[in-house]
């Protein structure tokens, strides 16, 4: 059991470097939401799932379950929120520039 | 234990400081947006897994409501945004 727990947590932390690295690097608003969505999600919910691996049969196991269903269903959405606001704003998504040749 | 639960919570502090930093430099406000909400995701995961170290069920509570919050947050700001760009 303590063997999950510790894949999930590194699981965890690998996602979350990566999705932040991604938000640092990316150049549009439609990339860095991909890279925030996708890896912040996944990262939140392997440290909630280890934690409740870790605290067993208890009644705080029932509290991060609800706390894990609520964000699962409200991190997409809000993700979807930002893009949605920003494409009806009229942001264009980024293309390679080919003004060099 | 390779992984203990401070080495977590320490990394995830510092990752939530680079997020605050995208919030700082961000060009538009879309960028800002994308800042606060892995914001809010870290410290939900940071007060998750303060509650499991230290024991104290009422941190749980805290990381329900401060979800609640940044949900509810995220949504204001676009519907504001939204609005003042169809206004022009």
């Amino acid at each position: 059991m303590i063997w999950v727990v510790q894949v999930l947590m590194a699981l965890g932390l690998f996602f979350g470097v990566m999705g932040n690295i991604g938000v640092m690097r990316f150049p549009d608003i439609y990339t860095r939401l991909h890279a925030s969505s996708k890896c912040g999600t996944t990262s939140v919910f392997s440290i909630l799932l280890a934690c409740m691996l870790l605290r067993g049969f208890s009644p705080m196991t029932g509290k991060i379950l609800v706390i894990t269903l609520f964000f699962l269903i409200t991190a997409p959405v809000a993700s979807h929120i930002i893009g949605r606001c920003a494409w009806q704003r009229g942001v264009f998504p980024w293309r390679r520039r080919r003004d060099d040749s | 234990m390779v992984l203990s639960l401070d080495i977590v919570i320490y990394t995830l502090l510092g990752i939530s400081v680079v997020s605050i930093l995208r919030i700082v430099l961000g060009p538009t406000p879309e960028d800002k947006m994308i800042g606060l909400n892995l914001v809010s995701a870290e410290v939900l995961a940071i007060l998750v897994l303060v509650a499991v170290k230290t024991g104290r069920p009422i941190l749980l509570d805290v990381a329900l409501v401060y979800a609640v919050l940044g949900f509810v947050g995220i949504l204001a700001i676009s519907k504001y945004f939204f609005r003042k760009g169809e206004e022009e």
